[in-house]
């Protein structure tokens, strides 16, 4: 009896840690539709600021509670200049740019934490007064979680008092339901986001300095909450705060039974709910349909067939790639290879993304899944290189219709969450299933065959296939199926009343997405030797997704301009040491000085200049 | 808005220039060696390895170099991907025209770098990686490792904790390769020892994820005797908290991988646990001639204590130096040859890189926790020999490919 009552309390305690975090971030999104990434980072900044103060004083319960107050401040503070500095300069352009923004302020904070903070775990000081555990029918239970599960309904409440009694709540909650209409009403609308800013990020820094005494401050506490706290804000609804204590609780009481009786689940359970939920209720337990018509799709400018003189610069760049390997040397060569085929994966992410109107975390899938499929082909049933790689694209493509038939009944920000759940549940099937896929040991030893094991042969098969690829995404484009697509996305409605099954064309775009992907991954094993699971996981994902943003996604070009900016920097900038904060810094300035794009940015400067004559005159930019 | 637009445009520019200006010295007379490890992440670890390496380093190259050359290493960070390694060891190969390539820390990275050192017939010195599959399943001619396997360390604890008369063992391990290999040898090795044990619980959180509420509960459910515990960092800061908090470590015998090493044991300060079987560095107080010489030398360059990984970075730098004095070469196939059944005095004791898996015989330290003046320590430690917690010739013959 005890023993169910305490585990029963345990999960709820583990919900409460993880509502602190994830109500921040619901918040935020809610009214800002900012999909912040560095939320995680606030999270850890919290923790280890709070941990520096309470070290600094003696250690009494006024301390200790102080320390936490005074971290959790700081962090909101830290919270408006990101916000004052960087984000508000952002609001003008498309919605995942800004996630880019936060991606990168992620990136600096991870660097500046290693230096401030040093790199030693830290263990968390116990709260004084409250260091003990209580007998509950002859169970322990720690004192301490007793008090998180007290301070998450007392955190809802505040947050509830807050919306509901004050001006500014009201103000919130006008922006979460429709901000063109609130601005219309000469509402100052930045002042509002700011102060928005400030309330999630100082609950993410309450989050990150009260769960001290339950474990401690470390360098990886950023990564490792922040998908949590997505996929509660997700299978809550995003912007409900109560949902997300629903969800948190939910999700805290399963992880606590679930070890009981399957203790392998650790890894996926989470997944697994998030995917039962969005599956059965798109808006996630309390959220809302999203409104049509955010400022995303105004973003997006028609796809042209590119004019002539971008053309003759793709000739000459394709006859460079061509003559390449006389005055290159070997490594130029795997670079470029590289380059290749992580354009082409990217191409395909920008084609569900960009004209298909459909973003996803969870590209990885394909990727990742494209190079186990080659693999497992290879080394279970010895296939020739040539059919493993028509087969993986086939593969992926099979998985992405029965993803996709899941995902394309979402939209927005739900239907990018379904995709990451779903990566991340084929990422653990991979991972766990050791006795098939190796698990995290990989397979190794999946060379090319005999003929293309040359460096220059594979070269250009790399070359061939990752090019040819990227030239039919963009053949499908023009073709009536891309046109309809297009139409589907900037507007559902009228598709639909002139007859287009657009659920179908969206399903299609998703599976080609995947196809290509899969061609991308299946390629790229066959480069590297072996495949491990980490080539499915979230941060793949997220460094293509980052590639597209990196290049923009207003034209072709972008995804390339994007994905050889991506490589290339990884490559020039690892040498350093703190190099994830210079990159962090590059890409700050990037989506400053470019806030559609590298490749969008060259599209406005001179797309003019390559204007057909008789576009110029249409007026065309 | 222009203006700061044309600014930041500069700054790129800059940034981007001075990207390209990075020269690549290449010095007459000197043996380039390549280096790939984690250092953006696990910094506890892989910065007291840089250490370690740097001073061995220095070392050889004040008296003398190798046969007169100086020794250079150039060294990159993997950013924990197997697929970067693979890059950066072409890059440094076709490139660098470094001679060799060493380092790496997680499993899966060293053994995508096994791989690259099979196909392309490149010497690699894999320091870290603990898997067994290194120099077992996927082992190769060109392959060796220094670090104690997963399997070694965990026979290790086994050896001793055969000793406990405890019966009913649970265990708790991160739920990948590292800790599902280290369950299955210490089963192995401890039935094979103690065939009335049996194992009535397991746990397997996700790494650096655990649920340690939860996750103890489950375990002492069970109502266990003995705990074999695999966990490691953070997981191990909110198991042993959660444990003492919920009394489960109460009359309850613990056998710990890693725990006594100063990267974990540290952190844990006054709440370290007492009385734990573990394998680790007790570096204050090992007073052998070779280690004294190591822990002068390595406090006075950086003025603070050597972790476990100051010596694997050590040892590693060590043994390459030794190596290619004795190839008198850099011809690949001779270096393999002379890393082959090497033999020299390290840190520890003697290291021998066996001819047979090209496993180096390092040992580690086994012993007991307990606390002194609010730290965690080691006591009642003796160090373990690596050649002695090995299977025989004939399983490991069968375990090579």
């Amino acid at each position: 009896m005890g023993f169910y009552i305490v585990q029963f309390l345990t999960g709820l305690s583990d919900a409460a840690s993880l509502f602190l975090v994830a109500a921040g971030l619901s918040l935020i999104f809610g009214v800002s539709r900012i999909v912040n990434m560095a939320h995680g980072s606030f999270y850890m900044l919290g923790a280890y600021i709070a941990y520096f103060i309470i070290a600094a004083l003696p250690h009494t319960a006024l301390s200790f509670w102080g320390g936490i107050l005074l971290a959790t401040l700081a962090v909101g503070v830290i919270g408006v200049i990101v916000e004052i500095f960087l984000l508000r300069r952002l609001y003008q352009s498309w919605e995942l740019f800004l996630l880019m923004a936060t991606f990168a302020v992620l990136l600096v904070i991870q660097d500046l934490a290693r230096w401030a903070f040093g790199p030693e775990d830290l263990m968390g000081p116990m709260a004084p007064g409250l260091e003990g555990s209580i007998n509950i029918f002859g169970a322990l239970m720690p004192v301490y979680d007793l008090v998180l599960i007290i301070a998450a309904p007392v955190v809802l409440l505040a947050l509830w008092l807050l919306l509901t009694k004050t001006r500014w709540g009201i103000l919130v909650r006008a922006a979460t339901e429709d901000r063109e209409m609130l601005a219309a009403l000469g509402v100052n609308q930045k002042w509002l986001f700011t102060s928005v800013f400030f309330i999630g990020s100082l609950l993410a820094g309450l989050g990150g300095a009260i769960q001290l005494p339950k474990g401690g401050a470390d360098l990886l506490m950023d990564m490792n909450v922040i998908a949590a706290a997505f996929v509660i804000v997700v299978v809550g609804g995003m912007g409900s705060i109560p949902g997300a204590l629903l969800a948190a609780i939910i999700i805290g009481e399963l992880g606590s039974f679930g070890v009981l009786f399957l203790p392998q689940s650790t890894l996926v359970m989470m997944f697994l709910v998030m995917a039962v939920v969005l599956v059965i209720r798109p808006y996630g337990l309390m959220g809302k349909p999203e409104t049509e018509g955010g400022a995303g799709e105004s973003f997006e400018s028609i796809l042209r067939p590119a004019p002539r003189k971008l053309r003759i610069i793709g000739l000459i760049l394709l006859a460079i790639i061509i003559l390449f390997p006389a005055f290159a040397g070997k490594y130029q060569m795997t670079l470029f290879g590289e380059i290749a085929m992580f354009a082409l994966a990217c191409m395909s992410l920008y084609f569900m993304m960009g004209p298909g109107g459909m973003v996803s975390f969870g590209h990885a899938a394909f990727f990742g899944g494209g190079a186990y499929a080659a693999a497992l082909l290879v080394h279970h049933a010895h296939t020739p290189m040539e059919l493993a790689l028509f087969l993986a694209p086939i593969a992926m493509g099979l998985l992405a219709l029965i993803i996709g038939w899941f995902c394309v009944r979402l939209s927005g920000v739900y239907l990018a969450m379904l995709t990451l759940a779903f990566a991340q549940i084929c990422w653990s099937i991979v991972f766990q299933w050791s006795g098939f896929t190796g698990g995290d040991d990989g397979i190794l030893g999946i060379w090319p065959a005999k003929w293309a094991s040359n460096e220059v042969v594979f070269y250009y098969l790399t070359m061939l296939i990752s090019i040819g690829g990227i030239l039919l995404l963009r053949h499908l484009l023009f073709t009536p199926f891309g046109y309809t697509m297009r139409a589907c996305r900037d507007s559902r409605l009228r598709a639909d009343s002139i007859g287009i099954n657009v659920t179908r064309h969206q399903w299609f775009s998703f599976a080609v997405a995947g196809v290509f992907a899969g061609l991308a991954g299946g390629i790229y094993v066959f480069s590297k030797g072996s495949v491990f699971p980490d080539e499915m996981s979230i941060p793949r994902s997220f460094d293509i997704l980052l590639s597209v943003l990196l290049g923009g996604i207003e034209s072709i070009t972008g995804p390339i301009v994007g994905s050889t900016a991506f490589i290339w920097l990884e490559d020039k900038i690892s040498n350093l040491d703190f190099w994830r904060l210079i990159l962090g810094c590059i890409y700050i300035v990037l989506v400053l000085a470019f806030p559609q794009g590298i490749g969008g940015f060259f599209g406005t400067k001179f797309g003019h200049f390559f204007a057909n004559e008789s576009e110029k005159t249409d007026g065309i930019t | 808005m222009k203006a700061s637009k044309t600014v930041l445009t500069a700054i790129l520019v800059l940034c981007l220039t001075m990207l390209f200006g990075i020269p690549s010295v290449f010095a007459e007379g000197t043996i380039k060696v390549g280096e790939i490890n984690t250092y953006s992440k696990l910094t506890n670890f892989t910065f007291p390895y840089r250490n370690g390496w740097k001073l061995a380093l220095e070392e050889i190259n004040k008296s003398g170099g190798i046969n007169g050359k100086k020794l250079e290493v150039v060294s990159r960070d993997d950013a924990g991907k197997p697929g970067n390694a693979v890059r950066i060891a072409k890059e440094l190969v076709t490139k660098d025209k470094v001679v060799l390539l060493m380092g790496s820390f997680f499993s899966h990275v060293g053994l995508a770098l096994t791989d690259f050192a099979k196909r392309n017939k490149v010497f690699y010195l894999a320091a870290e990686p603990l898997s067994d599959a290194v120099v077992w399943a996927k082992g190769n001619r060109y392959t060796f490792r220094l670090r104690p396997s997963t399997y070694m360390q965990a026979a290790m604890l086994a050896d001793e904790a055969a000793k406990n008369p405890a019966k009913r063992w649970a265990t708790i391990a991160p739920n990948y390769a590292y800790g599902k290999d280290a369950v299955k040898a210490f089963k192995k090795v401890l039935k094979a020892k103690r065939p009335d044990v049996t194992f009535v619980a397991e746990q397997w959180p996700a790494l650096f994820k655990i649920n340690a509420g939860a996750e103890i509960q489950a375990l002492k459910r069970a109502n266990p005797e003995a705990i074999f515990n695999v966990t490691f960092g953070s997981d191990l800061a909110k198991f042993v908290r959660e444990g003492k908090l919920r009394g489960f470590f109460k009359g309850k015998f613990v056998a710990s991988l890693l725990t006594g090493e100063p990267e974990y044991l540290d952190p844990l300060k006054g709440e370290a646990p007492v009385g734990w079987l573990v394998t680790g560095y007790p570096w204050y107080a090992i007073k052998t001639k070779a280690h004294t010489k190591f822990l002068k030398a390595y406090q006075a360059k950086y003025n603070t204590y050597p972790r476990t990984g100051s010596v694997v970075g050590y040892e590693m730098m060590m043994s390459i130096a030794h190596m290619l004095k004795k190839a008198k070469s850099t011809d690949t196939e001779k270096m393999v040859d002379a890393m082959e059944g090497l033999t020299f005095n390290g840190v520890f004791g003697p290291i021998t890189y066996r001819k047979i898996d090209h496993q180096s015989t390092m040992g580690a330290y086994v012993g007991y926790t307990a606390l002194k003046d609010g730290k965690g320590i080691m006591v009642k430690w003796k160090y373990c020999d690596g050649k002695n917690y090995l299977p025989s010739d004939a399983e490991v013959k069968k375990l090579r490919p």
